[in-house]
């Protein structure tokens, strides 16, 4: 007979409670990783930002437009390779929750600018060529059943009427965690309208996009824009792409902050699961821990079979719970695919579950430990069963 | 001439609760010689049980000498107290103290997973023990599967299984019908005759008293 042996037969001596247990680790471990893989998610797009891409927009904030003029002054900077610009268009398509980030670009060079964004060079010569064409991404036509050719039509709520559109392209992602679930127009086919229908907003763009020649200096760049267009009727705020998308991220940063409170409180929970059991364990074990000190074994002896028995829970909880992780977090990746493209766990999401089963072991045995060494042989004896 | 397997002199034990001293053992002078069978008689609290305690160093004197298998008991450090009674002290409990998620065997194995026994040899130790108590045919059953008298059976077997020059045994059937007691009383007999050793058994029962070969009374903490 081994001590592992004595360790995995004491894990099981109450089989219900240590059944309960393990499955309230799994449960416990698996949400953890979710809301990790949740919050990983949420900054996935400030992860995918390129180094050697800045973003200019209204200083006062990115719901103010800049005029189209801008494009040409900031082509004139020394280390700006290119610009494209975007508007955010916000149109209804059927039904207020069909929600889907629609943009009107510059069909010139946006997809140049965007190499993450797939697309055949016949289809984009079709973009061009085609002012109410469209580009969706592969995620959003799979959603609706959208092929190339159909017809689609969105209410528009920033510029208003109803706006008709050809889809001549569907674009792929290149990386794992590229939003295919865009859906691009011409920019000139919403300025043509908007100069008809409402000229004091035509030529008025959302951001633009800079492609600059080094990464190192784009601090030097962006102080340049915005010194540029300082003074100006509509003054600039320039940073690189993943600042722009983080200070997306922080308008939501109280959700996050929620997320990962919860996700530390869940890592108290499974420590209380898994401390409470082991304080029972080890209070029912009092004067068999004496007794075994009786026969010469020492006290190492009975941290060995406590820490073993407390490990041993926490690892099977905590492996269920990342096998768990790894079924549940894919079906939930598929289900929020169009809000959360490429929300999938990751090792580090795995790693840390299991680190956490880990810590929540030797955590857990620490008090049932310091009771079983702190009381005397005869104090131990003398409890009954 | 054999070394007398304990020898205690002006042996004090007290406790205290909260401020107040409790004396529970009062200048105990006992020698007892090797290969002796003692039965320690004595009302509740008279201090049997203390000095059980005290001869299998689970437990410290206040003050006053405690010599058993040779070396004094008192002296020693923890870690040399938990080798000494891995060494010398086999211990048999009123209520068995058996681990029910083991065997009998694993049970009696229990205290050679100290030693550096291999596991053959284990295996030869335990049997043997195993079969001295009877129960060579019950080693695989476990606690539950095994009557009262059965398991105080392997109780004994585990106490004897690393050959103690000293076995103190508890109460050993009260917890026990007339039968099994008998069968228990009969199997300490044999130990100390046939096998020699030296057995201290603490009982309130004047018929197992009879079982050995002195009896000495403890009352209100001293000898009588």
């Amino acid at each position: 007979m081994k001590v592992f042996r004595l360790i995995y037969k004491n894990a099981f001596r109450h089989k219900l409670r240590t059944f309960l247990t393990v499955l309230g680790l799994a449960l416990a471990v698996m949400a953890f990783g979710l809301i990790r893989t949740f919050i990983t998610a949420w900054y996935s797009g400030a992860e995918a930002a390129a180094p050697d891409r800045l973003v200019t927009r209204n200083a006062v904030s990115i719901i103010f437009t800049l005029p189209i003029s801008y494009k040409e002054q900031i082509l004139k900077i020394d280390g700006v390779k290119d610009v494209t610009y975007a508007a955010w268009f916000g149109g209804i398509y059927v039904d207020p929750k069909n929600f889907f980030p629609q943009y009107a670009v510059d069909q010139s060079n946006f997809f140049t600018l965007f190499p993450e964004f797939i697309l055949p060079p016949e289809q984009f010569e079709e973009f061009k060529e085609e002012r109410k064409a469209v580009i969706v991404g592969r995620r959003l036509a799979d959603r609706f059943g959208w092929k190339i050719g159909d017809p689609i039509t969105l209410i528009g709520t920033i510029y208003p009427g109803d706006w008709d559109f050809v889809i001549r392209g569907v674009y792929t992602g290149r990386d794992v965690n590229t939003d295919e679930t865009a859906f691009i127009m011409r920019f000139d086919y919403l300025d043509e309208v908007m100069r008809r229908d409402s000229p004091g907003r035509a030529g008025q763009i959302g951001w633009y996009a800079l492609k600059i020649d080094d990464p190192n200096r784009s601090a030097e760049i962006a102080k340049q824009v915005d010194a540029r267009f300082k003074n100006s009727l509509a003054e600039t705020l320039t940073e690189t792409e993943k600042e722009f998308q983080l200070s997306f991220i922080q308008m939501s940063s109280a959700i996050i902050l929620g997320l990962r409170i919860v996700s530390f409180l869940i890592i108290g929970v499974i420590l209380l699961v898994l401390a409470n059991t082991m304080a029972m364990t080890a209070r029912e074990r009092i004067s068999e821990h004496a007794f075994m000190r009786t026969l010469g074994f020492r006290g190492y002896h009975l941290v060995g079979l406590i820490l073993g028995e407390s490990f041993f829970m926490a690892i099977l909880g905590g492996l269920i719970g990342t096998a768990l992780l790894a079924v549940v977090g894919n079906l939930v990746g598929i289900a929020l695919s169009q809000f959360f493209p490429g929300f999938a766990p990751d090792t580090v999401a795995y790693l840390l579950c299991i680190g956490t089963a880990l810590l929540v072991g030797l955590g857990a045995s620490i008090f049932p430990i310091q009771r079983a060494l702190r009381i005397k042989i005869v104090d131990g004896l003398r409890v009954v069963d | 001439m054999l070394e007398p397997a304990v020898q205690i002199s002006s042996l004090y034990k007290s406790y205290y609760r909260d401020s107040l001293e409790i004396p529970v053992l009062r200048n105990i002078n006992l020698e007892i010689p090797a290969g002796a069978f003692v039965a320690l008689m004595g009302p509740s609290g008279s201090g049997k049980s203390t000095l059980l305690n005290l001869l299998a160093g689970i437990d410290q004197p206040t003050s006053g000498s405690l010599k058993v298998a040779g070396e004094e008991v008192s002296r020693l450090s923890e870690r040399d107290l938990a080798k000494w009674r891995a060494r010398h002290i086999g211990f048999i409990f009123q209520f068995y103290n058996l681990l029910p998620v083991l065997t009998a065997y694993e049970n009696v194995e229990l205290p050679l997973l100290l030693t550096h026994l291999s596991k053959k040899e284990r295996k030869e130790h335990v049997e043997t023990a195993l079969s001295i108590v009877g129960l060579a045919d019950r080693m695989k059953h476990y606690p539950r599967q095994l009557s009262g008298g059965q398991e105080q059976r392997v109780a004994i077997a585990r106490a004897i299984v690393s050959d103690p020059s000293l076995i103190l045994a508890d109460e050993p059937t009260g917890d026990l019908d007339k039968q099994s007691a008998e069968d228990i009383l009969h199997l300490l007999s044999r130990l100390n005759e046939e096998y020699g050793k030296t057995i201290i058994m603490v009982t309130h029962d004047p018929r197992a008293a009879d079982k050995a070969k002195t009896i000495r009374h403890l009352d209100k903490g001293e000898l009588t």
